[in-house]
């Protein structure tokens, strides 16, 4: 029988106006509840007919979960951005533009400025992999069956992972999870125990872990808000986002690094790639090598090596090996230094 | 609630891809249930055993103090396929209760050692051990209808003493081959999906329902391992049968519980009046007091 697409499922439909009654929603119902935030990702699994829950949880009537937020005086301690916090608000926001500029210069580039008005910061760091075998509604092994339909000899896996693959070669398509684990930014959940922050960076997981999510979600927990420390406030940023069109697009790779130099030495600095693995991978082993070094081309060359270690090509995504060499050189040494090799 | 879960392929075709994963607590809750009931049986039930006859005393007489039961080569085999079975089932179970963990890294590894050290034992006890000594033979199944038909009150001679192995250890190394082999070569076949060091990855090595077909047997072999596996350390764990655990650390039993469970005429034991046998003991810190 031939699927009916665009006419979704029947569902009920849960609109709460608290996010403790929200959260009591997602309990009750466990995995057979769907949490709505922009709808942006939500409705191409729910119109396919690949997702079919019996309840549908929309956060966009809870206030509490939008806005941007100060911590301490000031700000001093950094701002909190509620999850429903659509990415306009996010790119617009005066304060993010002054010190976070790094986030706002991710939102900008996600999607298309249609797509940035009604998506939300937490929907966008907890939307699902884009791979078509997947989200076609496939039995591959994201959907609980036994194959990688992505990681075959003739596979169409141009888009897919280089690095930490392990069965599934799904990548996450996130701008903004970069550039917010280049912050050190802190996610809050609220899950059946209580409240959980947790590292920007162990949000996302990879299938070596779990291969049917990409985050730490279970069923019944709740992302309400995102927290950046104004450790990074005002250093200097890097986002770059390589995509196949300059609009309406996710990322093949982007990049994002936050930087405080000392003279022409890197003081500290933050790295994180994403579209090289099924989860944005902050480059700690690279950040460690670099710092104490002078920023230059020299130093951007031998940290793009180092990144790219035990990077594993598919069959048609070689090209994201030295892309994400020159990614990372770009992040360090800047555009103008960096020249693009492959 | 099926026992399978089904999926359809791009083709169009219902696909079985795996067990359905309820069954790993069926397994479970069974060989719970099992040894339950069996420690209840045999502390409030059971009655005194009782063998055929006594054994005579000239051949008591030449019956080393330490019997040498498992060779150390024997001895290292299992011990190596039973830390092997054990990581296989944690990390194939585990994450699918809640676990999470990188998983199938330490999965295929543990596999590996699993299918190389079942090779080297069947290759081992084909020509350098006695290989029918585990098979159950006339005696065995005779003994066992004797046993049965006393077990209901129904007149039948005792049982004579076992050979080497009781007739449950054959039993249960008969059902630990049927799931083994099962598991070992429908995983050696799943290793051609994974990223491993030994072939490169080929997913249509065959189609999905063969594919789907060696998933579910891999998982249903999986699955019964778990019972048999807590059986098998229950047995070992029981007080009247530690001494043969023993003898799967130490390689030999004492001679008092080779007398009261093992028939000699059965279980021929060297000793040194056979060149062989005293070639063995040597060198294995065991006593030939015979």
């Amino acid at each position: 029988m031939a699927v009916i697409r665009d006419v979704m499922p029947a569902f009920e439909l849960y609109q709460p106006s608290s996010v403790a009654d929200a959260q009591k929603l997602l309990e009750q119902h466990g995995s057979d509840a769907w949490v709505l935030a922009g709808g942006l990702d939500s409705f191409d699994w729910l119109k396919d007919r690949i997702r079919k829950p019996k309840a549908v949880v929309d956060l966009s009537g809870i206030e509490e979960l939008r806005g941007v937020r100060v911590m301490g005086a000031n700000g001093g301690d950094g701002i909190e951005i509620g999850a429903m916090t659509t990415l306009t608000e996010v790119v617009n926001h005066p304060l993010i533009k002054q010190k976070y500029d790094l986030l706002a210069q991710a939102a900008e580039v996600v999607a298309s400025p249609q797509i940035r008005n009604q998506g939300t910061l937490g929907g966008n760091v907890s939307q699902d992999t884009r791979c078509w075998y997947y989200r076609a509604g496939w039995p591959c092994y994201r959907a609980g069956g036994n194959i990688c339909y992505a990681d075959t000899p003739e596979g169409r896996n141009r888009e897919h992972a280089i690095l930490q693959a392990e069965r599934c070669v799904a990548v996450n398509p996130s701008d903004t999870a970069p550039a917010l684990i280049a912050l050190d930014a802190r996610f809050v959940l609220r899950t059946r125990k209580g409240e959980r922050v947790v590292d920007a960076e162990d949000y996302f997981i990879g299938p070596d872990l779990d291969i049917t999510r990409l985050h730490i979600l279970q069923p019944g927990d709740l992302l309400t808000a995102i927290r950046i420390p104004s450790t990074w406030a005002g250093a200097q940023f890097y986002f770059e986002k390589i995509r196949d069109r300059n609009v309406w697009d996710f990322p093949l790779m982007n990049v994002a690094s936050a930087m405080v130099t000392a003279g022409d030495n890197i003081e500290r600095i933050r790295i994180a790639v994403n579209g090289a693995a099924a989860r944005p991978l902050r480059l700690k082993a690279v950040e460690d090598a670099i710092r104490g070094k002078p920023r230059t081309a020299a130093t951007g060359e031998m940290a793009g090596r180092m990144a790219v270690q035990g990077a594993v090509p598919l069959q048609f995504n070689a090209y994201k090996i030295p892309l994400m060499r020159n990614l990372v050189k770009r992040s360090i040494s800047g555009v103008e230094e960096a020249t693009w090799a492959s | 609630m099926g026992f399978l879960e089904w999926a359809t392929s791009p083709w169009g075709q219902s696909v079985p891809i795996h067990i359905a994963w309820f069954l790993i607590w069926v397994a479970l809750i069974a060989g719970l249930l099992f040894l339950i009931v069996h420690a209840t049986w045999l502390t409030y039930f059971a009655k005194e055993r009782e063998f055929a006859s006594d054994v005579p005393a000239e051949a008591v007489a030449k019956i080393p103090k330490h019997v040498p039961r498992h060779s150390l080569v024997a001895r290292l085999f299992h011990w190596i396929m039973a830390a092997s079975m054990l990581i296989l089932l944690f990390t194939a179970f585990l994450p699918k209760v809640g676990f999470q963990f990188n998983w199938v890294t330490y999965h295929w590894i543990a596999g590996a050692v699993l299918t190389v050290s079942i090779l080297f034992h069947i290759i081992h006890a084909s020509f350098w051990l006695d290989f029918w000594a585990i098979w159950p033979d006339k005696t065995d199944v005779e003994d066992a209808y004797r046993r049965v038909r006393r077990f209901f009150g129904m007149p039948a001679p005792p049982p004579r003493k076992f050979a080497k192995y009781p007739l449950e250890n054959k039993l249960f190394h008969g059902v630990i081959i049927l799931c083994g082999l099962s598991v070992v070569l429908t995983g050696v076949f799943m290793m051609f999906r994974v990223r491993t060091i030994f072939f490169p990855r080929n997913p249509y090595l065959f189609g999905d329902m063969t594919w789907g077909l060696m998933y579910v047997l891999h998982g249903l072999a999986g699955v019964g391992l778990i019972a048999l596996v807590m059986m098998h350390i229950y047995f070992g764990l029981r007080p009247e049968k530690l001494p043969i655990t023993k003898s799967m650390i130490f390689g030999w039993m004492d001679r008092d519980f080779y007398l009261e469970e093992h028939d000699p005429n059965r279980w021929v034991v060297e000793t040194s009046s056979s060149p062989s046998a005293a070639k063995n003991l040597k060198g294995r810190g065991l006593t030939d007091v015979g």
